[in-house]
């Protein structure tokens, strides 16, 4: 429905502002990443120049204090390999609960729309502690839980693009001879591709961004996620060190956007067409 | 063919279904029963029976936390999908630079609730310092800071979805609604906006359970100060369970409670737009 609008050019010139305003936030920060710490909180809105900028020391300092390194080598690889497990885990077992059904994969199905609903809190307790119980508090251990609590959105997207693939096709798969884990991985996962992308997108927006479940469940003197790196930076009595904590939030932000300048057609269809299938 | 399948259970479906058990069916099933008991671990637990709900219900940080946080749902709700229904209907429009500016609008949603929290932290402050104060100073300005942070995270999500939801309007409708004469309200009240419950249902869902369930952005920008009045739900539960030793039967309670008003308000909330939705 591209309709013509009146004065168009004014509209242009509206929305640029208001991108201006929309980014504003983010450039303060870089600007202030320059910026002497004694300076950041006091006068906010100058350019550091003359004896309030200090160059690069706030991004050394940062990295020193929050070991930043590490923490996002910890981030990338929670994130990339729990996204990799959900996908492949996910889609098998939407799959298998789609073409049989019984009493047991409906079931299934059922309490992974039920686990939806339920907020984080509701778990948070229980789960740290059986995660101790059961020694999962490392990066590995974490991909578990990361399945397990992201299944149930995964396998209900999974499940709604099942729905519509044509049974013949896996049929016909069947009586050339394929077995199920061939007809699955030669037929049924190529078509899926497109919601692959959408879960995994999806997934991974949450689990890189992710904070209190890695915070509870992680052995936290050992691994840190970029998130539980940030705020550790808040001391135990409030005190922050703002120069430290503005280096480390561009160095947070700044591969993000990188990422999304590359990839943002296909985040941007990912989210429209999750919301519309969840 | 399903029976042929069935026989690989232990391929397609344990995997899954192990992680579910481990990450969500047990946890979930031992915190309603742990919400009826005295605990400091999961193995200590101690049944008595109703105490711990009393408890919460009767803890005054609690309640203010529950009216903070409605009042917080309704605002971003309202907020959130008014601008991202008026940005999503420019922008679906012929100007140039439209898929830049949606890109742009959409971004923050790709950044973590911690690093926004102390983004905004550092602008809101540097305003309020105008006039001396901190968005510490009293929680009508964290919860305003807080309404400000999320709907500049969401509103990008939610234009997203609602220009989908635009798109998919046949040009038909809207071409024969102005040929019989209709004038853009008219247009708007009567093809655009039935169009779009199916969109409306899924944004408000969304708002709704993001803004009960937010507890990051909650944490960095304010961390509940002063003395606790700023606290969200999910940062009060968080703090009756890590905060207070001997509480966590309390927290766990508050949870349940918590996870019950989340699922009523998210049924109620999609009956009510489902019902307005009409067969294209």
């Amino acid at each position: 429905m591209n309709t013509k609008v009146k004065h168009p050019k004014l509209w242009t010139l509206f929305f640029s502002v208001l991108s201006l305003i929309y980014v504003f936030p983010i450039v303060l920060v870089f600007i202030n990443s320059f910026k002497k710490k004694a300076y950041i909180s006091r006068k906010p809105f100058s350019i550091p120049q003359g004896k309030q900028f200090v160059g690069l020391e706030n991004y050394i300092n940062g990295i020193n204090k929050t070991n930043f390194i590490e923490a996002f080598g910890w981030t990338l690889f929670i994130t990339v390999l729990s996204v990799f497990v959900i996908i492949l885990c996910c889609s098998m077992c939407a799959w298998y609960v789609m073409r049989v059904k019984n009493s047991m994969t409906k079931g299934f199905y059922l309490l992974c729309l039920f686990s939806m609903v339920v907020p984080f809190q509701m778990v948070m307790f229980t789960l740290s502690k059986i995660v101790d119980m059961l020694h999962l508090n490392t990066p590995w251990g974490l991909i578990i839980v990361y399945l397990g609590y992201g299944a149930g959105l995964a396998v209900f997207i999974f499940s709604g693009f099942v729905k519509s693939i044509p049974i013949d096709i896996e049929e016909a798969a069947m009586i050339d001879g394929c077995t199920p884990v061939q007809t699955f991985f030669k037929v049924v996962l190529p078509i899926m591709k497109p919601t692959c992308v959408t879960v995994s997108i999806l997934q991974a927006m949450w689990i890189w961004n992710d904070y209190l479940l890695p915070y509870l469940c992680l052995d936290l003197k050992k691994y840190k996620t970029i998130s539980i790196a940030v705020q550790y930076l808040k001391g135990g009595y409030g005190s922050v060190d703002m120069g430290a904590m503005m280096g480390c939030l561009v160095l947070a932000v700044l591969p993000i956007i990188v990422f999304y300048i590359f990839c943002q057609k296909y985040i941007i269809e990912g989210v429209v067409a999750g919301a519309v299938k969840g | 063919m399903s029976k042929n399948i069935k026989k690989y259970f232990p391929i397609f479906m344990l995997p899954t279904l192990l992680a579910f058990v481990i990450g969500f069916i047990v946890p979930f099933a031992l915190g309603v029963w742990l919400s009826f008991c005295k605990f400091t671990t999961v193995t200590d637990a101690e049944f008595v029976g109703l105490s711990n709900y009393i408890e919460a219900l009767k803890d005054p940080v609690f309640l203010h936390s529950f009216l903070y946080t409605t009042a917080f749902v309704l605002v971003t709700v309202v907020v959130i999908n008014v601008f991202a229904f008026a940005i999503a209907f420019m922008l679906t429009k012929k100007i140039s630079g439209s898929n830049f500016f949606r890109s742009v609008f959409f971004m923050p949603n790709l950044i973590g609730g911690i690093i926004l929290g102390w983004i905004w932290q550092l602008l809101l402050n540097g305003i309020l310092a105008h006039w001396g104060k901190t968005i510490v100073y009293s929680s009508t300005y964290g919860f305003w800071g807080m309404v400000i942070l999320l709907s500049w995270q969401q509103i990008g999500y939610m234009m997203v979805i609602y220009i989908a939801g635009l798109q998919n309007i046949p040009g038909d409708y809207i071409e024969a609604a102005r040929v019989d004469g209709a004038n853009k309200w008219q247009l708007l009240r009567h093809i655009i906006l039935p169009g779009m419950m199916p969109s409306i249902t899924i944004c408000t869902f969304l708002t709704v359970t993001n803004g009960f369930k937010m507890f990051d952005q909650n944490l960095a920008l304010t961390n509940g100060a002063p003395s606790k009045a700023s606290e969200l739900l999910a940062m009060n539960i968080f703090n009756t369970f890590y905060g207070r030793n001997g509480f966590e039967g309390v927290g766990q309670a508050k949870a349940v409670i918590f996870f019950i008003v989340v699922a009523i308000v998210a049924v109620i909330q999609n009956r009510l737009t489902t019902r307005k939705e009409v067969q294209a």
